[in-house]
C-alpha cells in the first residue's frame, strides 16, 4: 500500500526523524494560512501518489502568503502528469506547505527488502534527487549498501558504512547515524516494504533533514497496522480496484477486451500472455484465490463485467484448493442474478471437475467450453471480436 | 528415486482441525501420504479424522515419529509455526499460507540458516512425489509417476504444466511448488540442484514468473552446474510494471524482473525458453526425446546418429519414448 508524502512524514516525526515544519491544506486560502504560520518563503508539494512531481509542475515555491494561496490554487484541481501517472495525469487534492530550506547538500537514503539475500538493505548514495534506479544503472559505485539482520537491528558499523561512504565527518556523522537507526526503526515497526528519502538534505546550518519522504507498506501485513491502514486514499486507486479489495480479490484493470477470471496469480498472469499471443488484449488480471466461496465469485464475475471494455469472458480455472463445483456455483448464481449476456468461455480442470462440468451443463445457460487454455484464450478471443 | 518427499515420509499437518487443513490433510492420505499426526495448540489428545491430534510439533516428533510438516496455519501464526517445526527437528516444512507479512518470513528464514531443516514456502501448493508421496494442496490425480522434475513459483500454473506433461504420458519424478512470496525457504537453484542430483529426474521444467531476479540466478546456475535438459516459462510477459500481480513477489520495479530479462538469461543459459504456457508439455517431450541420443552420444559414438531425423517426424515415437522411460 502506498501513502501521501505528507502521512510519511507524520509516521516518521512520531519515530523522531527531523522533517521540515509544515501541514497540509486542501484549500489555497488554508495554503496561505499556513504560509503566514512558518513565515519566509514556503514550498507548496502536490500530494499525489506518483513520484516525479516537480517535473510535472506539482511543487512550487512561494515567498509571501499571498504567492503561497495563488500557488496553492493553481496546484490544487490539477491534473498532475508525471512519469509514473497515466497519461490523464491524477488530480491533486490536497498540498503540503512547507517551510524553505537552505538546501548545501542533497543525499539519498532508502530501506527497501533484499529478496535475493533475504534482509532488509540500507542503501546511501551521495547523488540525492536522482532516482536511485538511475544512480543503480549509471553510478553503481555512488550506492553504499548495508543489510540488517532483524534480530540485531541497525548497529554502530552500519551507520559508520554509510556515514563514511557518503563523506560525512565530525558532527553530521552522528546525526546521520540517529538519523538511519530511526528510519530504520520505523521501517520495522511499520512493516514498510519501501522507506525512502529522497532527498535527505544537509542544511545550512549542519542539520539533516527528509526533505520528501515515500513509504510503501506490506500488504500483507496491514492486517496488524490499522493506523496505516487508515492513511489509504481511495481516490488514489482504480474504482474498481477497490471494490475487488473489498472482497480480497486480487484484481488489476488492463486495456483489454478480453475479460479474465482465474484462480491462482501465476495461471492468471500465463491466461494474459496466452490471451495476447492468441492475438487479443486481456482486459484485466483476476486473481480468484483458493478458497474463494460462490459469493466471492459472484462478486468477482460482477466486478470484472462492470468494465465497459470487455467483450467476452474466459474462465480459466485450474482447481486444487478451489473446488470446480463451487466455481460453477458461483458463475451460475452470477450468470443470472447479474443477467450477463456477454459470452462466457469456460475451461476448467481439477478438483471435482465432473461435478463442476455437469454444474453448468444442467444450468440451462448457454456457456462455451474449452479444453484447454489455448483452445479456451482462441475461443474467448473470437467471441470478444465478433461483438 | 524423488527429492524431498517419499514413502518415508512421515506428516504432521499444523492446524489439522481448521477447515482447509481438515480437508487436505485427508487428500493427502487418500493420495497414500502418511500422515501420522496433526498439531492443533490446545487440542491435543483429541483424535481427528483418525489423525492423533497433539499440543506442540515436539510431541507429534517423539510421539510419532514425523520427519515432515504441512503448515495451514492463519498467516499471522504461520511463522511461528515454521520456527516450531525447526525447533522439533522436521527436515521438510512445506508451508502452504499465504499472507505472511514479510519481515515474519525474513526472520524466521533467517533462524532457519545454518539448520539442517528445508522449508518450502511459504504461499505454495507443496510437493508431490507422484506415487509415492503428496505433501501440498495440488489435485494428485492429474500426476504420474516418471522421470520430470518439475519447479514452480505458482500453483495452479504448476497443475496446468502438469496436466500437459501426463496428457502426453510424462511422468513427474517430483514438483516442487516454491512459492509466489518475495522470501521463500527453497529457491530455484536450491530445486535444480536437488533435481540435477536425482539420478531418476531427466529432465526439468521450471516455471518462473515476474519480479526479483530468482530465475536469472537459476539461469547462472543451469549454465554451469545443470547437465538435464530444461525447458522454462515466465508467466507475466504482458504485465504491466509497477503493480503487484497477486503474488506478493510478482511486481516489475525500477525496470527489473521483467519477463523479458528473465527469458533472455535462460535462453543464454541453454535452457529451452517458451513464449506460450500451453506448449509446456509438448517442449518437455521434444527435450526428453533428444535424452537418450545424448547419452548414447557421451558413451558410444555413432549408434544412434540417424535418430534424430526420425524423433522430429514421428509423433507416435513420442508417447513410446515417454512411456519407456
Amino acid at each position: 500500500m502506498k501513502i501521501h508524502e505528507y502521512q510519511a512524514k507524520t509516521i516518521l516525526a512520531e519515530f523522531g526523524v527531523p522533517v521540515p515544519r509544515g501541514r497540509v491544506a486542501t484549500t489555497a486560502a488554508a495554503a496561505g494560512a499556513i504560509a503566514q504560520e512558518l513565515g519566509g518563503t514556503v514550498v507548496i508539494k502536490a500530494q499525489i501518489h506518483a513520484g516525479g512531481r516537480g517535473k510535472g509542475g506539482g511543487v512550487k515555491l512561494a515567498k509571501s502568503p499571498q504567492e503561497a494561496e495563488q500557488v496553492a490554487s493553481q496546484i490544487l484541481g490539477m491534473m498532475l502528469k508525471t512519469h509514473q501517472t497515466g497519461p490523464e495525469g491524477q488530480r491533486v487534492k490536497q498540498v503540503l506547505v512547507e517551510e524553505g530550506m537552505d538546501i548545501r547538500r542533497e543525499l539519498y537514503l532508502g530501506i527497501v527488502i533484499d529478496r535475493k539475500v533475504g534482509l532488509p538493505v540500507i542503501m546511501a548514495s551521495s547523488a540525492g534527487g536522482v532516482e536511485i534506479e538511475e544512480v543503480a544503472r549509471t553510478r553503481p559505485e555512488a550506492i553504499v549498501k548495508v543489510h540488517v539482520d532483524p534480530a540485531t537491528g541497525v548497529v554502530g558499523f552500519h551507520t559508520r558504512k554509510l556515514g563514511f561512504g557518503l563523506g560525512l565527518k565530525g558532527d553530521l556523522l552522528k546525526t546521520a547515524a540517529d538519523f538511519v537507526t530511526r528510519l530504520y526503526r520505523a521501517f520495522a515497526a511499520k512493516d514498510c516494504s519501501l522507506a525512502e528519502i529522497n532527498p535527505l538534505v544537509i542544511t545550512g546550518d549542519g542539520r539533516l533533514l527528509a526533505l520528501d519522504a515515500k513509504m510503501n507498506f506490506d500488504d500483507n501485513a496491514l492486517p496488524r497496522h490499522p493506523e496505516i491502514q487508515a492513511f489509504r486514499d481511495l481516490e488514489e486507486e482504480s474504482p474498481l480496484e477497490v471494490e475487488a479489495s473489498k472482497f480480497n480479490l486480487n484484481y488489476i484493470k488492463l486495456d483489454g477486451t478480453v475479460g479474465c477470471m482465474v484462480n491462482g496469480a501465476g495461471l492468471a498472469m500465463a491466461t494474459m500472455d496466452i490471451i495476447k499471443l492468441a492475438g487479443g488484449e486481456p482486459a484485466n488480471f483476476l486473481d480468484v484465490g483458493g478458497g474463494a466461496s460462490a459469493e466471492q465469485i459472484k462478486n468477482a464475475f460482477r466486478i470484472l463485467i462492470s468494465d465497459k471494455n470487455v467483450r467476452a469472458v474466459f474462465i480459466n480455472i485450474f482447481g486444487g484448493i478451489l473446488r470446480c463445483d463451487r466455481l460453477a456455483e458461483g458463475v451460475i448464481t452470477a450468470v443470472k442474478t447479474l443477467g450477463v449476456t456477454l459470452p462466457i468461455v469456460i475451461r476448467m480442470e481439477g478438483t471435482n471437475v465432473e461435478l463442476g462440468q455437469r454444474m453448468l451443463r444442467e444450468s440451462g445457460l448457454n456457456f462455451i467450453t474449452a479444453q484447454g487454455m489455448k483452445d479456451g484464450a482462441g475461443k474467448a478471443v473470437r467471441a470478444a471480436r465478433s461483438i | 528415486m524423488s527429492i524431498l518427499v517419499d514413502k518415508s515420509s512421515r506428516v504432521v499437518v499444523q492446524g489439522v482441525t481448521g477447515k482447509e487443513g481438515t480437508f487436505h490433510a485427508l487428500a493427502c492420505r487418500a493420495y497414500g501420504t502418511k500422515i501420522v499426526a496433526g498439531v492443533t495448540p490446545g487440542k491435543g489428545g483429541i483424535v481427528h479424522e483418525g489423525i492423533p491430534v497433539f499440543d506442540t510439533v515436539a510431541a507429534a516428533v517423539t510421539n510419532e515419529a514425523a520427519n515432515t510438516s504441512l503448515i495451514f496455519v492463519p498467516p499471522p501464526f504461520a511463522a511461528d509455526a515454521i520456527l516450531e517445526a525447526a525447533d522439533a527437528g522436521i527436515r521438510v516444512i512445506v508451508c502452504i499460507s499465504e499472507g505472511i507479512p514479510t519481515l515474519d518470513m525474513v526472520k524466521a528464514a533467517r533462524a532457519l540458516q545454518g539448520k539442517e531443516t528445508r522449508l518450502i514456502g511459504p504461499n505454495c501448493p507443496g510437493i508431490i512425489s507422484p506415487g509415492k508421496a503428496k505433501v501440498g494442496i495440488m489435485p494428485g490425480p492429474i500426476h504420474k509417476p516418471g522421470r520430470v522434475g518439475v519447479v514452480s513459483r505458482s500453483g495452479t500454473l504448476t497443475y496446468e504444466a502438469v496436466g500437459q506433461l501426463t496428457a502426453r504420458g510424462i511422468g513427474q519424478s517430483t514438483c516442487v511448488g516454491i512459492g509466489g512470496d518475495p522470501i521463500i525457504g527453497t529457491t530455484f537453484v536450491d530445486a535444480l540442484r536437488l533435481f540435477q542430483a536425482d539420478p531418476e529426474t531427466e529432465a526439468i521444467l521450471m516455471i518462473g514468473e515476474i519480479g526479483g531476479t530468482a530465475e536469472e540466478d537459476a539461469a547462472a546456475f543451469v549454465k554451469a552446474h545443470v547437465t538435464k535438459p530444461v525447458v522454462g516459462f515466465i508467466c507475466g510477459q504482458t504485465a504491466p510494471p509497477g503493480r503487484r500481480m497477486g503474488h506478493a513477489g510478482a511486481i516489475i520495479s525500477g525496470g527489473t524482473g521483467t519477463a523479458a530479462e528473465k527469458m533472455a538469461a535462460m535462453r543464454k543459459a541453454g535452457i529451452t525458453v517458451l513464449k506460450s504456457p500451453a506448449e509446456m508439455g509438448e517442449a518437455v517431450a521434444r527435450r526428453l526425446r533428444q535424452v537418450p541420443a545424448r547419452r548414447a552420444a557421451a558413451t558410444s559414438k555413432g549408434r544412434v546418429t540417424a535418430k534424430p531425423k526420425a524423433k522430429t517426424t514421428k509423433p507416435k515415437a513420442k508417447t513410446k519414448t515417454a512411456k519407456r522411460r
